[in-house]
């Protein structure tokens, strides 16, 4: 019994549940932002996984684009993270309610 | 042999996550993800995706991981800031059976659909390599190859505005 395109994708789910209950029970924001990379990765190993199973590569040049958003999207959080720490003198999540009206 | 790998690295691959949700130091949090990252690289591997794959190593576990470490050690934190997690054990259950559920929506899919098997479909000589991706990549989606380039400047710009705000 080889491994089939079901495996990867379980995997994958249980990557992105696991990194969803990370963001909603951590309250550092710097483990709330890795979480958020492992949903995004996982999101890449359903895609990779498809790509396989489809014998198209459309798949992989849409892990790239995914790659590249979740690049951007650490680099602004975590200048986000060094502003909030240097205004706050924390990285408590439960602490930044500046936007609350 | 390659059934093998794929259990050894997936469960590599959900061992590092777990650490990066539980643990309550962001450095051995970063170096769990890093195991996580390199995991799921090699399955990239076995799905014959081997341009991915080294790209995966390359920015994932190189370059933003480094970020992430750097950003840690950066801000210096202290032990008393970092034992503020909520230990509200009705919450943790209730967020643990939601992404329960979840996950077996999300497995439901992939059993749903009656995929065949990944050995069965044949795929071309170039699948995977950088020829076959790079074709791809700039003949079919050119447009977003280079839009993704104004992202990442409007990225670099976010970034030193924000930064700077944040020092004064």
């Amino acid at each position: 019994m080889g491994v089939t395109i079901e495996h990867y994708l379980v995997l994958s789910a249980l990557l992105f549940v696991t990194g969803a209950y990370g963001v909603i029970i951590r309250k550092n924001l710097i483990v709330v932002l890795m979480s958020l990379e492992l949903m995004l990765n996982s999101a890449n190993l359903a895609f990779v996984a498809f790509s396989r199973a489809l014998g198209d590569m459309t798949g992989h040049v849409f892990m790239i684009m995914a790659l590249t958003l979740a690049a951007v999207e650490v680099a602004i959080g975590l200048a986000l993270v060094v502003a909030i720490y240097s205004h706050r003198e924390t990285l408590n999540i439960d602490v930044m309610k500046m936007l609350k009206g | 042999m390659e059934s093998l790998l794929f259990y050894i690295f997936a469960a590599a691959a959900l061992a590092g996550a777990i650490v990066v949700v539980s643990n309550k130091n962001p450095v051995a949090g970063a170096l769990a993800l890093v195991l996580t990252l390199f995991s799921t690289a090699v399955l990239f591997i076995l799905l014959l995706a081997h341009f991915v794959a080294v790209i995966q190593v390359l920015v994932y576990a190189g370059a933003i991981m480094v970020l992430f470490l750097f950003t840690v050690m950066f801000l210096n934190l202290r032990e008393e800031s970092l034992g503020f997690d909520a230990q509200n054990i009705p919450f943790k259950l209730g967020a643990l059976f939601l992404v329960l559920i979840i996950c077996a929506f999300l497995a439901g899919i992939g059993f749903k659909k009656g995929l065949s098997s990944v050995q069965a479909v044949a795929v071309e000589e170039n699948f995977g390599t950088v020829q076959g991706v790079g074709e791809i990549l700039f003949k079919d989606y050119l447009l977003p190859f280079e839009l993704t380039s104004v992202l990442i400047v409007v990225a670099i710009l976010g970034v030193v505005v924000i930064a700077k705000r944040g020092s004064d």
